[in-house]
């Protein structure tokens, strides 16, 4: 059998100003604040946790680093002997390096890119590789507000094990999602959904023979995507917003779906694709119309992050009855037991929107769960 | 010299980990081992005039029974067959040899042998469901008393006893509330049945069987079941709540009372799960909270016991205006005889043959009535006793936590988390289980939903001693010890016993999965 390759990117300032309470560490100017502040470097410990995971199997794959801090160091820290391509610039590293190295990965077709970062470093990694090849993120960032990360260093170390041995067959698109840190310092949160990445997909591990576990996320989808389907009523307005599970819907209808945009869908037709706020109040007036959205996985938002179209006038202008909640419940099951959020930028509405929600986990099967007010960061 | 085992077993009094070891015979499944040609019974030939006389008895079958074929069974001598069995059974950690509170949910509790030799008696073994009701009026009076205990426990008025397990039970339930709704003009308006996330998943199961759409409400923030969320869901749709209670994480709904006038008053009927009674026998009854509807496991709670998915019961209740929807027949009994009354014409049929697997009723019976009102009652609160013990020593263990509920008092079981423990060690609940089995007990990790992270759910019932208890709990501290100190040996379990780690990854995959050899065999040529 052929060796597996393991790509690994270290993104070595993320995390930087994490401690030192700076909310990110986007753009030299923070970077070099943070570590006038005393921060330490995070990112390096944290690979080197997750590839101690891998040392049994180090005869069984090729690792392929980046050099020196981006990676190489964690590398041969962590016990591997990498093969280390490209070249690191004479000064800190930055995204653009990020998505170069990402890059040379996609050229050499590694089996599986590992990268350790935050919220920046998955975007720059999607930016640069999108979904032609599995990623996987090992936690390191300040913010963690995307879906690519693995819940700490040694799980996906773990799961990059299952993957090499080829006990992990099923793929995920994840979201990847980064908020404005400039915005945050002043005290306002914008997130934004940026694409998807394909990670490895754990089915959770089976247990007993008592139960088994359901056939997957995309059979659960289609059963979602089915029962919205059979629901909807003629002339009526279906405001599809960002994911996975909303574009099951558009696949069902035979329509195309723009993943991280809103797409309005009229008696079976695409009626506008990728809208605004200002389209959407506008198509939706003087007819009923129905917002359909998606939890963020890991998360829990419905709204205000990557869906900031769905603006509190367009919900208002709908209403929250016409609201309809679908997932999977695997993605429910992530949150383990915590409420959905909504931050739509207006307290009033994210009042009106909060309480009890019926959900759409399958075909006649539902929900009732939690909308929570409270802004999380 | 090597210590004695007995020397080994206890210091200071208290038992020590077992130097446990598991027989391993590496036995192939018996298909692989068919020899042509091989015979376990030589049947005598037919004497030359005894055929003549009778001619070709094969003539009687109709064309459409013939096999176009000989059934494929594996060759074998008698011998043969035996040692495999007897094989396989020693590389087994069943009930009978471990302390078996692994298997939360399950109601492990030790099943007294003589009640097997009842059922095993000629008396009862060769009674044949066909036989007129006058010659097994001795069966049907104990099926008609074991009803009139099952009455006592729960308030209700009828009992049937036909379906053959828990979710048969559910699914009975579920079509006795269609068939009220049917009577009431409503059936197709009321289409939605509510239960909970952490009621026994057969409810969700059974209920989306029979067609209805199931809405199901996850807790409230503390760890009970969510009226509010009740409040949203219950509507002029609603048909019922079929809802367990304690729930699968032992907890018991404090405001069960709420629940089941919060569905009468939205129109639907309330039918009690009572899979974990046996942490409530003799204390609460499904009547007096209200409920419609309700059933038990005599495989469980009752003793009789689970056969490995075999022969069970899920004895159904209901009040006395649901009574004529019970499946037929229903047992009566005129004060002189008893019958089976099959002339009921707005019963839901039958979900299965028959009025019950008499055996499994008459261990149930001989079961409560060896035990009396107040032993079963002792049941219910030595079972609670042991489990809040069991609580406490498990909590103990570093890298364990109780969620839902926290710091309250569980009933007959508690779902525990090992999720601080992974996080710390990257040891995962299976694993653990797996090297438990090292030491000699069984474990597993819970079934569906898997909302606790890194579940195990332990169910220590009346069966168990203290003794036995502590030497769960010693196990398990030193399987998480084990996990601090060298997780490898952990990871890599079982060390000790029949095989090593199973994957698990074909079990959800219908491309993989395989129930019976022929499908086997079918999946692995398709798969080159």
């Amino acid at each position: 059998m052929r060796k597996k390759k393991l790509g690994l990117i270290v993104n070595p300032v993320a995390g930087l100003g994490g401690r030192v309470g700076l909310k990110g560490s986007d753009g030299l100017e923070v970077q070099r604040q943070a570590l006038v502040l005393g921060a330490v470097p995070q990112a390096a410990n944290r690979a080197t946790q997750a590839l101690e995971r891998l040392i049994p199997l180090a005869d069984q794959f090729d690792l392929i680093a980046c050099p020196g801090e981006m990676g190489e160091t964690a590398a041969v820290a962590g016990g591997l002997a990498p093969t280390v391509i490209g070249a690191i610039p004479p000064r800190r590293t930055t995204a653009e390096d990020t998505r170069r190295a990402a890059k040379e990965m996609l050229a050499l077709a590694v089996d599986l890119l590992l990268f350790a970062g935050g919220d920046g470093t998955a975007r720059d990694v999607c930016q640069a590789v999108g979904q032609a090849l599995p990623a996987l993120g090992i936690p390191a960032g300040v913010k963690i507000h995307s879906a690519v990360y693995a819940t700490s260093p040694m799980s996906a170390g773990d799961l990059a094990a299952l993957f090499l041995q080829g006990k992990v067959a099923g793929r995920r698109e994840a979201e990847v999602m980064d908020v404005d840190e400039d915005a945050v310092r002043q005290g306002v949160l914008t997130a934004a959904l940026y694409g998807y990445l394909a990670i490895p997909f754990q089915r959770e591990l089976v247990q007993g023979c008592k139960a088994p576990s359901g056939p997957g996320e995309a059979a659960a989808m289609d059963a979602i995507a089915c029962q919205v389907v059979d629901g909807m009523e003629p002339g009526r307005l279906y405001i599809l917003g960002p994911g996975t599970t909303t574009r099951a819907i558009a696949t069902r209808l035979g329509l195309a779906k723009t993943l991280i945009g809103v797409d309005v869908v009229l008696d079976n037709c695409l009626l506008a694709a990728d809208v605004n706020e200002t389209q959407l109040l506008t198509l939706a007036q003087g007819r009923p119309a129905q917002i359909v959205v998606t939890p963020i996985g890991g998360q829990g938002y419905l709204f205000g992050r990557g869906n900031q179209q769905i603006s509190p006038a367009v919900i208002r202008a709908v209403g929250r009855e016409s609201v309809t909640v679908v997932s999977t419940p695997h993605k429910v099951h992530t949150l383990e037991g915590r409420p959905f959020l909504v931050d739509t930028g207006d307290l009033a509405v994210d009042r009106l929107l909060s309480g009890h929600i019926r959900v759409i986990t399958g075909y006649g099967e539902q929900i009732v769960y939690r909308i929570s007010d409270g802004v999380l960061i | 010299m090597s210590e004695g085992i007995s020397d080994g077993r206890f210091t200071d009094g208290k038992p020590n980990l077992r130097r446990f070891h598991q027989a391993r015979w590496d036995e192939p499944a018996i298909f692989e081992l068919s020899c042509p040609g091989q015979r376990g019974i030589l049947v005598p030939e037919v004497e030359a005039d005894i055929r003549r006389r009778v001619g070709d008895i094969t003539a009687i079958l109709p064309d459409e029974m013939r096999r176009k074929e000989l059934p494929r069974l594996p060759e074998m001598s008698q011998v043969h067959v035996l040692r495999h069995y007897v094989r396989l059974s020693q590389e087994n950690l069943g009930a009978d040899l471990n302390v078996d509170v692994g298997q939360g949910t399950c109601t492990m509790k030790y099943s007294p042998k003589v009640n097997d030799q009842l059922a095993r008696s000629p008396k009862m073994a060769e009674l044949h469901p066909w036989q007129d009701a006058d010659t097994v009026q001795g069966i049907l009076e104990i099926l008609y008393r074991f009803e009139q205990i099952l009455k006592a426990i729960s308030g209700m008025d009828r009992f049937s006893f036909q379906p053959g397990a828990g979710s048969a039970a559910i699914y009975t339930n579920v079509s006795i509330i269609r068939a009220y709704h049917r009577a009431c003009g409503l059936a197709d308006q009321r289409d939605e049945i509510i239960t909970t996330i952490f009621s026994h998943p057969s409810n969700a199961a059974c209920a989306k069987t029979a067609g209805f759409k199931v809405i199901t409400l996850y807790p409230d923030e503390d760890g009970y079941p969510d009226l509010e969320a009740l409040k949203a869901a219950a509507s002029e749709r609603t048909a019922g709540l079929l809802i367990t209670n304690p729930e699968d994480t032992g907890i018991f709904n404090p405001r069960i009372e709420e629940f089941v006038a919060l569905v009468h008053a939205a129109g639907g009927l309330c039918a009690y799960d009572q899979a974990n009674a046996n942490g409530i026998l003799g204390i609460t009854r499904a009547r007096d909270a209200g409920f419609d509807l309700c059933h038990f496991n005599l495989h469980k709670t009752f003793s009789a016991p689970h056969g490995c998915g075999g022969p069970a019961v899920g004895a159904v209740g209901v009040t006395p205006d649901l009574a004529r929807f019970l499946p037929v027949p229903v047992l009566e009994f005129d004060r002189q005889k008893y019958h089976l009354d099959y002339d009921r014409p707005d019963s839901i049929g039958k979900v299965r043959s028959f009025a019950g697997v008499a055996p499994v009723i008459l261990k149930a019976y001989a079961w409560a009535m060896s035990l009396g009102a107040d032993g079963l009652r002792q049941v219910a609160e030595i079972s609670v006793l042991n489990n809040n013990y069991l609580l406490k020593k498990m909590l103990e263990i570093p890298g364990v936590t109780a969620p839902y509920a926290k710091g309250k008092r569980r009933i007959e079981q508690v779902r525990y988390s090992w999720q601080k423990l992974t996080e710390d060690t990257g040891v995962h609940s299976e694993q653990i289980g797996v090297r438990a089995a090292d030491y000699g007990v069984h474990y597993w990790t819970s079934h569906h939903p898997w909302i606790v992270p890194e579940p195990c759910t332990l169910e220590p019932t009346e069966s168990y001693s203290k003794d036995d208890l502590d030497e769960y709990a010693a196990i398990l501290a030193h399987v998480a010890a084990e996990a601090y100190t060298d997780p490898a040996r952990v990871s890599s379990a079982p060390h000790n016993s029949t095989i090593h780690a199973i994957d698990h990854d074909p079990f959800d995959d219908p491309d993989r999965w395989a129930v019976t050899w022929r499908a086997y065999k079918r999946k692995l040529e398709e798969r080159g």
